[in-house]
């Protein structure tokens, strides 16, 4: 494996070939605040919130660091103003959807974003993807994925699938940033899984 | 849709996981809907799991998770359908057929959608019944063609 060094906010870091600025940037100890990154599942970009500023010969882009590889000689800044006002803007939208999220208000607080900036479209699930692929990726039930798209996406559980392995696992529960994912799960209890056919039915 | 006939279309894409689109949009231009039976059957066959296959289900257009009717009547509301009289026409077939905008009658005869342009605009109004393409289309010629299709 080569090794690459680049800059990260005035930092010189060593990273290997085909880590991701968001890997690098942790092992170095230096913060990237993100909503869809897991250690264990592939990175998957969702969420926008570790938006950063790149370098590459003179020209500056933005990029979601938690997917893009790192070059070599590139100066990346994690909290220019501009990726500050561009973050504060991403964090306004995601909580139109989901005000309450402590996650979202910590980083809120943060960097200054108006929660009301947006009208409320409470779908409380911001589609970080955590449960859909923690479930795919780690667990290999796929109890749960995403149906639908652009504003009509969202998730769903599989019901059979949900009544014969959720009970004891519920391991997504904890990783999701909004709590929808529980409210989706008792909906998905109440209104769907199949009827318990082995119980004795009462005949008084 | 039995098994045996979706085994068949299984069979003729190798039953690769690769050619899952490919397989939906076979059984739906030959049932005009996806049962749910279909989707585990297919999930079991090419080795995907259901998430993936509702995912893409509900992501294409194409495709349907509720029973449609024998005959799909595309109604085109385009800016130059619309100019022409398209609303018009809409309102007949709504008439004649009962159900609105993204319906099916309960007889399974006919489903009713409305696309923003087919493509031809120069046959304004246009309705699409089947994939047939009526164009130039008055409110009384549509109720006529309407007649044709049991």
């Amino acid at each position: 494996m080569s090794e690459i060094q680049f800059e990260i906010d005035g930092k010189e870091v060593k990273a290997t070939e085909g880590m991701t600025i968001l890997e690098a940037a942790q092992n170095v100890g230096i913060f990237i605040p993100t909503l869809c990154h897991h250690e264990k599942l592939e990175p998957f970009g969702g969420c926008r919130v570790c938006i950063v500023e790149v370098e590459v010969n003179g020209w500056t882009k933005l990029v979601v660091s938690c997917v893009y590889p790192v070059e070599e000689n590139i100066i990346v800044r994690t909290r220019s103003e501009k990726v500050d006002r561009i973050r504060k803007t991403i964090i306004e939208l995601l909580m139109a959807h989901a005000p309450d999220s402590p996650q979202l208000q910590d980083l809120a607080q943060e960097y200054g974003a108006d929660k009301d900036r947006f009208e409320k479209d409470a779908s409380f699930c911001i589609h970080c993807g955590l449960c859909v692929r923690y479930c795919a990726e780690v667990v290999k039930k796929n109890a749960i994925g995403f149906v639908d798209r652009g504003i009509n996406k969202e998730i769903s559980f599989i019901p059979e699938i949900a009544a014969k392995e959720c009970n004891d696992c519920k391991e997504c529960f904890p990783l999701c940033p909004t709590s929808y994912l529980q409210a989706a799960f008792v909906l998905t209890e109440a209104l769907a899984f199949p009827p318990p056919s082995s119980e004795p039915v009462s005949e008084e | 849709m039995d098994n045996d006939r979706i085994d068949q279309i299984i069979d003729k894409h190798q039953g690769e996981a690769s050619s899952l689109i490919q397989i939906l949009l076979d059984i739906q231009s030959e049932n005009h809907w996806l049962p749910k039976e279909a989707l585990e059957r297919i999930g079991e066959k090419v080795q995907v799991p259901l998430t993936r296959i509702q995912h893409i289900a509900t992501f294409y257009k194409a495709f349907s998770l509720v029973p449609k009717g024998r005959h799909e009547i595309h109604i085109c509301v385009g800016t130059a359908c619309h100019v022409r009289g398209a609303t018009r026409i809409l309102d007949t077939v709504e008439e004649a057929t009962g159900i609105n905008p993204g319906e099916t009658d309960l007889d399974l005869k006919f489903s009713l959608e409305t696309v923003n342009c087919l493509g031809c605009c120069a046959l304004g109004p246009v309705v699409e019944i089947n994939g047939k393409v009526h164009g130039k289309m008055s409110p009384g010629a549509t109720a006529e063609v309407l007649k044709n299709y049991e």
